[in-house]
């Protein structure tokens, strides 16, 4: 299964993380600086895996990242997942956030923290991996945001107005 | 309340305003958070929920992104999640997903009701977070709870949702056993479904809970051979292929089946995930269909050759898998594995070392080892250190199996540890110190390679070789006999430089001089003509003083300090035979090379003794008392000696008196302590020594308090004791550090002349390696062409053979006897422990897999009552849920009850064909329990099928229609 997802910008600071298993917020801190530790002493053009994570992380824990622009992708998951097959689905949900914000950049991943949390949850669920489609991901994300959308103007109304002349 | 509220949720900050406000401040991060979450604070006890759920989305960024702690907003977050907006659900679930800790969160069972009713809720995506939060959060309790809504959820007619649902079952089933008996037969049901999205998730369940206990899904196989044969997806086939190499060391059977479509699929397929996989599946479980490995390594050379490192990674690790078993694949791409050791990529790196590693064999060890120790000289310390640590890893590996020529690699250690990066001490000096004890053939390289380590003041200054340098002083000190020059090793031993040493090592050094200096002196008694006088007093040792020598072989097992324990347990009479044979091998040498060594004056002896009181003087009061010993047992011993001093050597052959024979006497005895052969020692013998009868190892020492009441009455004149201590030292060190400067700039300036002269700059790396290699011929040559001395070695070697058959014989070239112990020195390793949650989730499916639900133990029934009965009330729920749908199920049902009936022909067919004892008893078991039994028709037939997959099951082969 997938152990973690996290989103790195060259300088180290996280853009998004979610573990798959409950970490208390600082080894989640620790965790992310160690994988920035690690990636960026890695030169480009090399292979996108590491294997030695040391003991933080289990024994067979694997990583994968992408380096896009400015960010880090990176992939943890143990060895019930086949390696290229992450590759993968890093292209799909970077993919998937292209479509979403057309040409995504640093920035949108920054503002646009809790869809991010959508786009992921449609593409991976409890660590095993359930859309690769980024079509599919993207319509059921704009399904959401449409709710979102519609049930938060129904609110502003509602506050807006007091509950006695609503009634 | 309402007034702050407002006015809070008018000039509120939303999510973007934080983020902005972060990314402007210039300074502390830390403050401003801290200001952030202050006014969260504020912001969240509102009554809004507009304001609420604002506040509580900047905290859960914060959190996430800061690691700012939130444990203290759990009861928020529960009481936005039932509020109507969909919005501000999501915030809320994200919230607790995020934050919850399962463990400690207590108010996470508030959560159920609303978690149910959003599992009940038309909106699938509102399904959706509530399945996502309850992945993260959920607690035995709360699985227990919502069990029966995910199980309605696996039959959802959204594919989403149902997807969702068998996604989260995973967790269930970790935190809730006994969902298992709930959920499982629709979890199969799924893998028949035509939408692959809901196929691919059940199949990533199965790999995740056949990846913990793969046995209890033998029964499966059909299903997922169907898949393997029949699907496309790639995502699914690799999963199944997963699942596949869990099942199959299982069930051998197998493999001649899979082979054929695995083949399949690698030929076919374009995508290089999937075939990464089939390579995989292929080198690891199915290595013995020669043409599939053949068809799997032609794919790795692919990979190989691709311009993608990722690729060519993955290739060379398939290529370590498939190393141990066919060594040939590697071979083929050779020169490809030696060139990555040079490659950017680190991690092609060092699987190219791995795979060099695998190559390795008694006939290119030599070979591949200089190749390596060229690349360890030429890449970044870290890698260097990679593959010292493997070479040595892999010439150790079953006590030096493929090593045959030893003096090749006592050389080769010693040419490792002067790498400049090399760090790894410990292990060179273990096996050092290992190969001393086990190797006679090898010592003389040994004490060779440890006197070159020694006489390097150079080496002193670096930290890393410090271990070494242990193992070489204790090397040389051990087996000092084989030096050619024992007072140079002395003056090594000595030399100023020591003093960067750590003490335990200094305390090894000293004992190490303590042993050459006994050697030496023994050595120049017996030179002196007086060989006749030495072996008469081995032979009184042989006649009377047996109780006199297993004393001195005693003080010589404290003096040891335990660095190398002596074989304590080996009767005297042993002892001294083969001290005695060590003795007349020694005499032997030295008579034989006596002729080269510069004979041995009373002024060199001076001299030597005082190198010796002048270095090891200001010892005499150091506080590490490891040192403090040995230093003055070494003292006791020089004084000792120029005491009789004067005519110690000349006066030796016309004046027999007694006090004279004394010393030497003692001499004698000391070396010959010294001498005893010390060998390997198992780690678990410790345990093998038997307890002395009544002794009792457990007995409370409290008595001890009452006895020592008495000396703590003691301590004042300890102090006083300590006091005189410090206060002699420090007059000793005044004294002393005059004499260390005379001494200094004497003997430093002779010693490096000394060093220089004969080593050449070690600096200069690549000579002197040669002049190492070059130096002294190996040690077989030695044996084959030299003198007395070596038919004694033979002999020992003889004995040694007729102690321990079990060594390899026939070999070409006589490769040194290697001791081993009887019972191998492999550490033991305990049994893993499987983990009693899997066993209760491989149980419980197994039960439903064999259908005996209503053997559950009466135990399980007990303790969790009140859950069953909760299961049969939700049972009927489901069962009144799923009305309509009644009629396709016992459709379903009584199909596969057709089908289990054929398979159970199947093997019925097969019970002639071997004897089955415990599947009848099985059977009669069904029977009996049927007849127990009060279900209705409907259970009834159920449990009939279920009767027949647990012949299939438990009978340890496959049912037959996959086979």
């Amino acid at each position: 299964m997938i152990k973690a997802v996290m989103v790195i910008n060259t300088l180290g600071k996280p853009r998004l993380s979610k573990f798959y298993e409950f970490q208390p917020a600082e080894k989640q801190q620790e965790l992310i600086r160690h994988v920035y530790a690690v990636l960026s002493n890695r030169p480009d053009n090399v292979s996108n895996f590491v294997r030695s994570l040391g003991t933080i992380f289990g024994p067979d824990t694997r990583l994968v990242y992408k380096h896009y622009a400015t960010l880090y992708f990176v992939f943890l998951f143990d060895n019930s997942e086949n390696e290229l097959a992450m590759l993968d689905l890093i292209q799909v949900f970077v993919e998937t956030l292209d479509k979403c914000f057309r040409s995504v950049c640093e920035l949108d991943v920054v503002f646009n923290y809790s869809k991010m949390h959508t786009i992921l949850d449609e593409i991976v669920l409890g660590g095993q991996v359930l859309e690769t489609d980024s079509v599919e991901v993207m319509r059921a994300v704009e399904e959401i945001s449409k709710l979102e959308s519609s049930t938060s103007a129904g609110t502003l109304i509602k506050k807006s107005i007091p509950s006695w002349w609503a009634r | 309340m309402a007034g702050p509220s407002l006015l809070d949720s008018l000039f509120q900050r939303s999510l973007d305003d934080l983020i902005k406000g972060l990314r402007l401040y210039v300074g502390d991060e830390t403050s401003f958070i801290s200001k952030a979450v202050d006014e969260i604070r504020r912001e969240i006890k509102s009554t809004d929920q507009q304001t609420k759920a604002t506040a509580l989305q900047k905290l859960t960024y914060l959190h996430s992104i800061h690691g700012v702690d939130m444990s203290w907003a759990a009861f928020h977050a529960i009481e936005l999640s039932s509020s109507q907006s969909f919005n501000f659900k999501r915030i809320a679930y994200l919230a607790a997903s995020l934050s919850f800790d399962p463990s400690t969160t207590d108010v996470i069972l508030l959560l159920t009701h609303q978690l149910r009713k959003d599992l009940q809720s038309p909106n699938s995506h509102e399904v959706s977070l509530a399945l996502h939060a309850l992945y993260f959060i959920s607690t035995p309790d709360l699985a227990r709870d919502l069990t029966p809504e995910v199980f309605t959820l696996l039959n959802s007619n959204k594919g989403s949702t149902r997807k969702k649902a068998i996604a989260i079952i995973l967790r269930l089933f970790g935190l809730y056993p006994d969902a298992v008996r709930v959920c499982f037969k629709r979890l199969v049901e799924n893998l028949e479904n035509s939408d692959p999205a809901i196929v691919s998730a059940v199949v990533g369940v199965f790999c995740e809970l056949a990846c913990k206990e793969p046995k209890s899904y033998l029964p499966l196989a059909p299903e997922f051979y169907k898949i393997l044969a029949d699907s496309r997806n790639n995502w699914l086939l690799i999963k199944v292929l997963k699942i596949f190499v869990k099942l199959a060391p299982l069930e051998p059977r197998l493999g001649k089946r899979l082979v054929e479509p695995i083949c399949d699929h690698l030929k076919r397929t374009g995508a290089k995930s999937l075939a990464f996989e089939c390579v995989r599946t292929i080198v690891s479980s199915f290595s013995e269909y020669e043409s599939a490995v053949r068809l799997a390594v032609g794919k790795i050379k692919e990979f190989l050759n691709d311009d993608d490192p990722n690729l060519k990674y993955l290739g060379l690790q398939a290529l370590t898998v498939v190393a141990p078993k066919h060594l040939w694949a590697v071979m083929e791409n050779k020169d490809f594995v030696i060139r990555s050791l040079s490659d950017a990529d680190a991690n092609i790196k060092l699987e190219a070392l791995q795979l060099v590693l695998a190559m390795v064999s008694e006939d290119n060890v030599v070979d591949i080892c200089k190749v390596l120790i060229n690349y360890a000289l030429k890449s970044d310390p870290e890698f260097c250190n990679e593959i010292l640590g493997c070479i040595l890893l892999t010439c150790s590996r079953n006590v030096y199996e493929i090593i045959m020529d030893f003096d090749w690699y006592v050389s080769l250690l010693g040419e490792m540890s002067r790498i400049p990066h090399c760090q790894k001490g410990e292990e060179i000096e273990n096996q050092l110190v290992d190969i001393g004890m086990r190797v006679k053939d090898a010592r003389p390289e040994l004490v060779r390679v440890g006197r070159d380590l020694l006489i390097d003041p150079a080496l002193l200054g670096n930290p890393f070789v410090h271990r070494i340098l242990s193992a070489a002083a204790w090397v040389s000190g051990e087996y000092v006999r084989f030096s050619k020059n024992p007072s140079e090793i002395l003056e090594a031993l000595l030399q100023p430089r020591t003093s960067l040493l750590p003490s335990s090592i200094k305390a090894v050094y000293i004992q190490s001089a303590f042993k050459v200096l006994t050697f030496y002196l023994h050595y120049s008694i017996s030179t002196k003509g007086v060989i006749p006088s030495a072996s008469q007093g081995v032979a009184d040792l042989m006649h009377g003083s047996v109780e006199e020598n297993s004393q001195f072989v005693k003080t010589g097992h404290t003096d040891d300090g335990g660095l190398n324990p002596r074989m304590l347990h080996r009767p005297v009479r042993d002892v001294s035979v083969e001290s005695f044979e060590d003795m007349s091998v020694a005499h032997e040498w030295l008579s034989s090379t006596s002729s080269k060594v510069e004979p041995i004056t009373e002024e060199s002896i001076v001299n030597i003794l005082n190198l010796v009181e002048t270095t090891l003087g200001p010892l005499a009061g150091s506080h590490e008392v490891e040192i403090l010993e040995r230093s003055r047992n070494v003292l006791g011993l020089v004084e000792l000696i120029r005491e009789e001093l004067p005519g110690y050597l000349v006066k030796r052959e016309e004046d027999n008196d007694k006090g004279q024979r004394k010393t030497h006497e003692m001499i004698k005895l000391i070396a010959e302590a010294f001498s005893e052969e010390l060998g390997p020692v198992s780690a678990s013998s410790q345990e093998r020594v038997p307890m002395p009868e009544g002794m009792v190892l457990n007995q409370s020492l409290d008595d001890l308090d009452a006895i020592c009441g008495g000396l703590v009455l003691h301590i004042p004149t300890s102090f006083s004791l300590g006091r005189s201590i410090s206060s002699e030292k420090d007059d000793v060190t005044m004294s002393d550090r005059q004499n260390k400067e005379e001494f200094e700039s004497t003997e430093s300036t002779s010693l490096l002349a000394e060093h220089r002269k004969r080593h050449g700059l070690y600096y200069l790396q690549s000579q002197k390696k040669e002049i190492v290699y070059d130096d002294y011929p190996p040690a077989n040559d030695l044996k084959t062409g030299e003198n007395a001395d070596d038919e004694a070695d033979d002999l020992i070697k003889l004995t040694e053979q007729s102690l321990f058959p079990k060594k390899k014989a026939n070999q070409a070239k006589p490769r040194p006897v290697v001791v081993k112990l009887d019972e191998g020195d492999g550490s033991f390793i305990p049994a893993k422990k499987v983990e009693s949650k899997d066993d209760l989730i491989s149980g419980a499916v197994r039960d439903v897999l064999l259908g005996d639900e209503a053997t559950t133990s009466s135990s399980r029934m007990k303790s969790d009552k009140s859950s069953s009965k909760r299961r049969q009330k939700d049972k009927l729920n489901i069962d009144k849920s799923s009305g309509p749908k009644e009629d396709s199920k016992s459709m379903e049902n009584s199909e596969q009850e057709n089908a289990l009936r054929r398979s159970r022909r199947h093997s019925r067919g097969k019970e002639k064909k071997h004897i089955s004892t415990p599947k009848d008893r099985d059977e009669h078991e069904v029977g009996d329990k049927q007849k127990v039994s009060h279900h209705h028709g409907k259970h009834k037939s159920r449990q009939r099928a279920d009767g027949a997959l647990t012949l299939a099951a438990q009978s340890p082969v496959i049912p037959d229609f996959l086979l």
